[in-house]
């Protein structure tokens, strides 16, 4: 079982050819985002002339600098936001085994199952009256919001696992409970950390639903919003239109090759909890 | 905790109140309703076809995604040299924003898109299709999309849950003279029952709740062939301007994630226990 053997070969060959079917869309794109709008033929022949006009073109008329400068903004300060408040929060009912620990646990769990769609319209009402619709204020409220009882949820199986043996020493050695946790718990959470930091980001980032509600408008827009509103006013420059969307994935991919093998053991790992 | 409260809880409590009024979003004066909003939903075509269309695509997605990511995963979990590439490359769309790989496969299934165009240069010319035009295709289409999108992100949750698999297990199937269908049915795949709740679970509510490809790749068209709750909650409320509906609309959705999600959770978790 463990030799490269003429079948191993004949299944490397089958794998890399789904690849390959899995990667031709995105062999479309780039064919298509560097064709002048002159030249009309098949989608897939490759492209002889190409040209970085849409690029341009797209991101002077697209405002796409500024909408990826605020979807940067909002992901990273939500982030911070949801980390720093789950990991807290995890604390104490994974620790104390106290009766309202168990509460917590229940209302974060019911956080999980409700659907955003339920409280997105009267949160809209809420949101209009503190005069928060089309701030990018509103988003990191109500990711931060949105993402804690997940998150603390990771935190806490996480945290269930972890031998309390260090932190008695920690205690033993004086420590207040806030040092215990910052000095001694915390750095040994790293792994959930990257995990739940990965997850939180990538949902941020890609959400679409709510910033088309809570920012519909304004000119803070944030990528998937952009791109959007992009598409609605070049509804067939599909040239132009991959040019956008090629420049709105580029982030996104240039962090996953990067990073990929963090980011994978991410989405995994933190799904065993 | 308090800001958790602020913006789920107490929004969710009040949705579900509205869900018995007649408010328009707007107007401050609303009236009670009782269960007129849901005596209507009952009445409303576009309403059933809608609970009947996220129902269709949630359990399509979670069968054929999962079965596509199992499918993946074993296929790179093998000895092959470019296991470690393909793992990257199968699971790079699952980070790219849905929306604008929506709109990316709105092209290549347009008419003249380049799937036709692929079908053509292989001489398949019967297999061309209007992928997003046909009312009978259009919901298939948007589940092929998302199948595409999230194959790899099934095939890594599974990948993880096989290499937690100890090897000696495997060795001793192979002393006992076991084939590799044996070995999948009998070892494997027990040993991935936890994989297989979270990749079922992910996917079944990623399905129900769907709203942003089939906001890009169709909109709910053609007519209403694809209109999925989250899509005909969202028209109802901003563009038509029915709140309180909209909200009944969104406590049926809540009912339906609540039921398929525990439901689902019981039997699987009764799985893994048996499992273990």
């Amino acid at each position: 079982m463990n030799r490269y053997t003429r079948r191993t070969f004949s299944l490397e060959l089958l794998m890399v050819a789904i690849a390959l079917v899995v990667a031709f869309p995105l062999y479309v794109l780039v064919n298509l985002a560097v064709r002048p709008p002159s030249d009309t033929s098949s989608p897939l022949r490759p492209t002889l002339t190409p040209t970085l006009d849409n690029f341009t073109q797209a991101w002077q008329q697209g405002a796409l600098g500024g909408a990826l400068a605020n979807s940067a903004l909002v992901t990273v300060v939500s982030v911070l936001i949801v980390i720093a408040i789950s990991a807290l929060a995890a604390y104490p009912p994974a620790r104390v085994t106290a009766r309202w620990s168990r509460g917590v646990f229940l209302l974060i769990m019911l956080g999980l199952m409700l659907p955003f769609q339920l409280a997105a319209l009267p949160l809209y009402q809420t949101m209009r009256d503190l005069h928060l619709l089309g701030s990018a204020w509103a988003l990191i409220l109500f990711y931060s919001g949105l993402q804690v009882p997940f998150t603390t949820f990771l935190y806490i199986g996480f945290l269930r696992a972890l031998p309390r043996d260090f932190e008695d020493a920690a205690f033993i050695d004086g420590c207040t409970s806030w040092q215990a946790f910052r000095h001694v718990v915390f750095p040994m959470l790293k792994p959930i950390t990257v995990t739940a930091i990965v997850l939180n980001a990538v949902s941020i980032w890609n959400d679409f639903f709510t910033p088309l509600l809570y920012l519909s408008g304004s000119t803070q827009q944030t990528v998937p919003v952009a791109i959007s509103g992009f598409v609605g006013q070049y509804v067939s420059d599909w040239n132009l239109i991959f040019a956008a969307l090629l420049i709105s994935m580029i982030p996104i991919l240039v962090v996953y090759f990067a990073l990929q093998r963090s980011i994978i053991n991410g989405f995994a790992g933190g799904l065993k909890g | 905790m308090v800001l958790f409260a602020f913006v789920v809880l107490i929004p969710s409590v009040r949705g579900v109140y509205y869900a018995f009024t007649d408010w328009d979003g707007l107007d401050p004066s609303f009236s009670f309703v009782g269960l007129d909003n849901f005596v209507e939903m009952f009445r409303d075509p576009d309403a059933k076809q809608a609970i009947w269309h996220t129902l269709l695509i949630a359990v399509s997605i979670t069968i054929i995604q999962n079965g596509f990511g199992l499918a993946l995963a074993l296929g790179v979990n093998t000895m092959i040299k470019s296991r470690n590439v393909l793992r990257v490359f199968l699971f790079a769309p699952a980070v790219i924003t849905p929306i604008v790989t929506a709109y990316l496969w709105r092209n290549l299934l347009s008419t003249d898109g380049a799937v036709n165009s692929l079908f053509g240069a292989v001489g398949l010319d019967s297999w061309q299709q209007n992928w997003l035009g046909d009312p009978d295709l259009a919901l298939w289409s948007i589940v092929g999309v998302i199948v595409w999108q999230f194959g790899g992100y099934s095939m890594v949750i599974f990948l993880a849950g096989m290499q937690s698999i100890p090897k000696e297990i495997y060795d001793a199937a192979a002393i006992d003279g076991t084939g590799p269908v044996r070995r999948f049915w009998s070892v494997t795949r027990p040993l991935l029952a936890p994989a297989f709740t979270i990749n079922l679970m992910l996917s079944i509510i990623g399905g129900i709740k769907l709203f942003d490809q089939v906001y890009a790749l169709t909109g709910g068209g053609p007519g209403h062939a694809t209109d999925t709750l989250s899509t005909l909650i969202y028209k109802d409320a901003f563009t038509l301007g029915e709140f309180g509906y909209s909200i009944a609309l969104a406590v049926v959705l809540t009912v339906i994630v609540a039921v398929a999600s525990t439901g689902q959770y019981l039997v699987l978790a009764r799985n893994e226990r048996a499992a273990s």
